[in-house]
């Protein structure tokens, strides 16, 4: 919440953000748990800041929830239960990642439906092109 | 037709924009909706505030509804809120209780004194643990709590008179006239 | 006095821009050629005008001005001159005032260039710039006026933010603007010819320069803060798929797309339609990059002060432009296909294929950047879209174009030899396959990351499909015509994207991040290297003061270097990490310093080993120098050199639509 009165004169097509950043040092088992730790945390929203991973974040509330997150780990929590853990307290806001759900299978799917409108637009150009005259390579190789 | 699909789509944008500006002028972007609404309030077990020895819990607060308002002496928001609890907390028809959140027990006790105490109760979440069950991620927020302990209703930012009129007093009805 | 003369100027520039809009408009529908000669010495006098507002705000900054709120906000007195003046656009005001004179010098420099074009065709171009200059002219003097005064007047400024003292912040906001401005270029020639009725491939060929030229800025401004990000920000990282960087993401795909596009349609006359409307989408999105900067719609951690009355002026401004010009392509576009056929195995195939893939992309930048509006708007709750999704989708969309990267160049317009793609199909693949599995296998083992595999092959697939056609163009073109620039560009961006490839998927892959409590004395091992903590000290700055560690770095007990975080702390208290670097061809050790961690002198750090991630930077300076140097082609210029300079004498022949 401190950090909300921060906001505002930041100058925007300058990549920009709040000025110190998390370093949290945690008493991680190996290498492997350390990175499962920083991939989860990174697709985690930090809820107080204006767009920040809880990895990035070093808002009070992203540390909280990052310890939160390690306790979890420490007691063998999959990445999806203690996904689920916070979204049963936070709700899906905090997923960078959103599950595909009924609101959001245009977000998923929308790209794949441009893709497909466009596919059929390039093959029906590139039959009609095809047909609209001899198609002839240009006489000199020089012209490439 | 295909050559103002461009336009149309532009169009369809341009509307979604003028939406945007108009929800962000009514809206505050900071808030996120609290799944746990109409949900049974996670159970918690904390010390009342300058009294450690003596415990709450869920199942203690069962049979009477109550409000729950979230505030500590760091911040600033609260102090804006306070004196709306201050005038408002008898006359809300419902218990106020006090969730000392991620503070020095001195701090929000020294807070209470200077500014007033307008909680029944007040309990002290001292490292935040508990608050990340119910979901808090900012002072003040505010949960009401049914008697059979299910979250109906919160409030996230300082509580105004005009919000405990028109959300709060008329549930709080409700809750007192038993239908739920 | 003086502000006041910097809103003076705006006034009149306003007024000459209005004048350069309407007259030659207008001119060139009469057939009137002394209204079309308003155009160039209009263009010339707003620009002098805007210079001049310009100048004053920087000249308020620098003499300390404190009345001008503006300068009260963004500057104090301790901060040191060169500051001072890059905070002309540190803040929303003074950044549009940038925008606009960065409209002027490419208006300028279009009114100087263009004297071979038909007096009609650049009269309409140049009145499609001034109506884009009154709209910008108008947001500032209506809603973002830099040179409001402050009464009473302040002792002293409050701060630029520190996060914008850096030599980034010299060089980004203006390399990025001249980018979204320079597509204003193309964007007038388009709306001219379509206005016009030109529909030959002439106005392509005179765009192709300025969309290069525009592209390769807006790639430089790109990469400028993509590394300012990872060297100032301290995450180490070098893309966030933040919204603003969405913004800027989007017209530099769609400007890639229509690269190409104006490509075939300047070579083989098809593609006219898509080509106009690429010229409008490219344009539209830097000005709705503006607009999601300054409206505040977005919730982004670069977000300018938002203002809804700023937000609804520039959506105004911004249907204007992109619906009436969306709406002149509705009802003027070429509806009859045009120009040389071509078979469905030829280079324009393959480069229709590869704009669909940008376009796609763009596309889902944008849905994605705009999702969580789409929720609010649907009631769907409110949704984050991030990283994960736009990581995801991002390779999945661009994994085809890369794909058919390397056959681009070989096959030729109109007809492909499909017996010469095979041959390249399969020295590529067997190149990707022994060279690029070899290399990928040794990062894989390592990190055991798929992407370190992938980054191998599939830059050694971009890479060796590069090299085999400038082997094939030494071997068969006639010496002195075996690389034309254009061509030259083409192979240099090609070459960048497979640098980029290496570094991008590299550096995700292979990099070792560690959090770190240290006490002096201490050291950690992160990847190859030992970090040893030597302590803290105070040190001062011109207007801050920092706690400086001291890391050492050793290769197996052989120093390697010595590294000086800092944590800084400026006059008006805020906080600002200053990690320190050691670049390197093959990697960057980083060091980034954050609190004092108990007693005894042991502070918390971040530790990073990032292989490769200068590539990432080195592959987008490649692709701009393509850009730049595609635009340096002597066919481009050739027009001009057999009518040297009629001027205004042109005929004021109304070209019939």
């Amino acid at each position: 919440m401190k950090r909300a009165l921060r906001i505002g004169l930041l100058l925007a097509a300058l990549l920009v953000s709040a000025s110190a950043f998390a370093i949290d040092p945690l008493p991680f088992k190996d290498a492997q748990q350390r990175e499962r730790f920083q991939h989860l945390t990174s697709q985690l929203r930090c809820l107080v800041c204006q767009n920040e991973s809880l990895n990035d974040s070093n808002a009070d509330l992203a540390k909280d929830l990052r310890h939160e997150v390690f306790q979890l780990m420490q007691q063998g929590k999959s990445d999806d239960e203690i996904k689920q853990y916070l979204v049963a307290r936070y709700s899906d806001f905090v997923l960078y990642d959103p599950p595909l759900r009924a609101s959001t299978v245009l977000l998923w799917f929308g790209p794949a439906l441009v893709l497909l409108g466009g596919a059929a637009v390039v093959v029906l150009t590139v039959r009609r092109r095809g047909k609209s005259g001899t198609a002839e390579a240009p006489a000199a190789e020089e012209e490439w | 037709m295909s050559r103002a699909l461009p336009l149309a789509i532009f169009l369809a944008l341009v509307g979604l924009f003028g939406f945007g500006i108009w929800w962000n002028a009514h809206h505050d972007p900071r808030e996120v909706p609290s799944p746990l609404i109409g949900k049974p309030a996670p159970a918690f077990d904390l010390p009342v505030l300058g009294d450690p020895a003596q415990r709450v819990s869920k199942a203690s607060m069962l049979g009477k509804p109550y409000l729950l308002n979230v505030f500590a002496s760091w911040c600033f928001a609260c102090r804006d809120e306070h004196p709306v609890l201050m005038a408002e907390a008898q006359r809300l028809g419902v218990a106020l209780v006090g969730y000392n959140y991620k503070d020095e027990p001195a701090d929000a006790q020294r807070w209470l004194a200077q500014f007033g105490n307008p909680y029944g109760l007040v309990i002290a979440d001292r490292d935040g643990r508990t608050a990340i069950d119910f979901g808090v991620y900012g002072a003040p927020e505010t949960f009401l709590i049914d008697a059979q302990g299910v979250i109906r209703y919160k409030r996230i930012g300082a509580l105004t008179p005009q919000v405990i009129a028109e959300q709060i007093e008329p549930r709080v009805r409700a809750l007192a006239g038993g239908a739920p | 006095m003086i502000p006041e003369l910097g809103q003076l100027a705006l006034i009149l520039a306003l007024l000459m821009a209005t004048l350069q809009c309407v007259l030659p408009l207008l001119g060139a529908w009469r057939g009137n050629a002394t209204l079309m000669a308003v155009a160039r010495p209009a263009a010339a006098g707003q620009a002098v005008f805007v210079a001049l507002a310009f100048g004053v705000l920087a000249y308020a900054f620098l003499s300390f001005d404190f009345s001008v709120a503006y300068v009260a906000d963004n500057a104090n007195l301790a901060l040191p001159w060169y500051y001072r003046f890059v905070a002309v656009w540190g803040a929303h005001e003074g950044s549009l005032l940038l925008w606009i004179l960065l409209l002027n010098v490419w208006t300028v420099a279009f009114a100087a260039f263009s004297r071979h074009l038909p007096e009609p065709f650049a009269a309409r171009a140049l009145g499609v710039l001034g109506f884009i200059s009154v709209g910008f002219l108008l947001f500032i003097l209506l809603t973002s006026n830099p040179f409001t005064r402050l009464l009473p007047m302040p002792a002293d400024g409050a701060d630029l933010n520190p996060l914008l003292q850096d030599p980034g912040m010299i060089s980004h906001p203006p390399m990025l603007y001249m980018g979204y401005v320079g597509f204003s270029i193309a964007f007038a020639i388009a709306i001219a010819s379509l206005l016009g009725g030109e529909m030959d491939n002439a106005w392509v060929r005179w765009a192709r320069p300025w969309t290069n030229v525009a592209w390769g800025f807006l790639t430089l401004g790109i990469v400028v803060g993509s590394w300012w990000a990872y060297a100032e920000l301290g995450w180490g990282g070098w893309w966030f798929w933040d919204p603003v960087e969405n913004a800027s993401f989007m017209p530099w795909l769609v400007g890639a797309a229509l690269i190409h596009a104006q490509a075939v349609t300047e070579k083989r006359g098809t593609l006219r339609a898509w080509t106009l409307l690429l010229a409008i989408f490219a344009f539209a999105l830097s000005l709705l990059g503006t607009f999601l900067v300054r409206s505040g719609v977005l919730t982004s951690v670069h977000a300018f002060a938002s203002d809804p009355r700023r937000g609804i002026f520039i959506l105004g401004f911004l249907t204007a432009v992109v619906g009436g010009s969306l709406l002149i392509y509705s009802l003027r576009a070429p509806k009859v296909a045009a120009g040389k056929a071509f078979a469905t195995l030829s280079r324009e195939t393959l480069i229709l294929v590869a704009n669909l893939m940008f376009a796609a992309c763009a596309a889902m930048v944008l849905l994605g950047t705009l999702y969580p509006l789409i929720g609010d708007a649907l009631g769907l709750g409110r949704i984050s879209v991030g990283p994960p999704y736009f990581g995801f989708l991002f390779m999945l969309l661009m994994a085809p174009a890369l794909f058919l990267l390397p056959f681009g160049p070989f096959a030729r317009w109109g007809r492909a030899d499909a017996g010469e793609l095979g041959r390249v199909l399969r020295i590529v693949a067997l190149a990707a396959a022994v060279l690029g599995g070899t290399l990928g296998f040794l990062a894989w083992r390592g990190s055991h990351e798929f992407r370190a595999l992938l980054g191998a092959v599939a830059t050694v697939w971009v890479l060796s499909g590069v090299v085999l056609y400038a082997r094939k163009r030494w071997h068969e073109a006639p010496a002195g015509r075996r690389y034309p620039a254009e061509l030259a560009g083409m192979l240099l961006a090609h070459t960048g994207v497979g640098v980029f490839l290496a570094g991008a998927l590299l550096t995700t892959a292979l990099s070792v991040e560690r959090d770190v409590r240290l006490a002096p004395g201490e050291s950690v091992r992160v990847g190859a290297y030992d970090f040893r903590f030597d302590g803290v000290q105070e040190i001062k700055g011109p207007n801050w003061l920092a706690q400086q560690g001291t890391v050492s770095v050793f290769d197996h007990g052989a120093p390697v270097t010595v590294l000086h975080p800092q944590k800084r702390t400026y006059t008006r208290g805020q906080v600002q990490t200053e990690a320190a670097i050691r670049p390197g061809a093959v990697r960057d050790l980083y060091v980034a310093l954050g609190e004092p961690l108990g007693s005894g002198g042991a502070w918390a750090l971040r530790v990073y080993d990032k292989p490769f991630v200068r590539w990432i930077w080195s592959g987008g300076l490649l692709m701009m120098l393509g850009g730049f140097l595609a635009a340096a082609d002597r066919r481009f210029r050739a027009q001009r050199a057999p009518q040297p300079a009629p001027a205004v004498t042109s005929a004021p022949a109304e070209s019939a639509a």
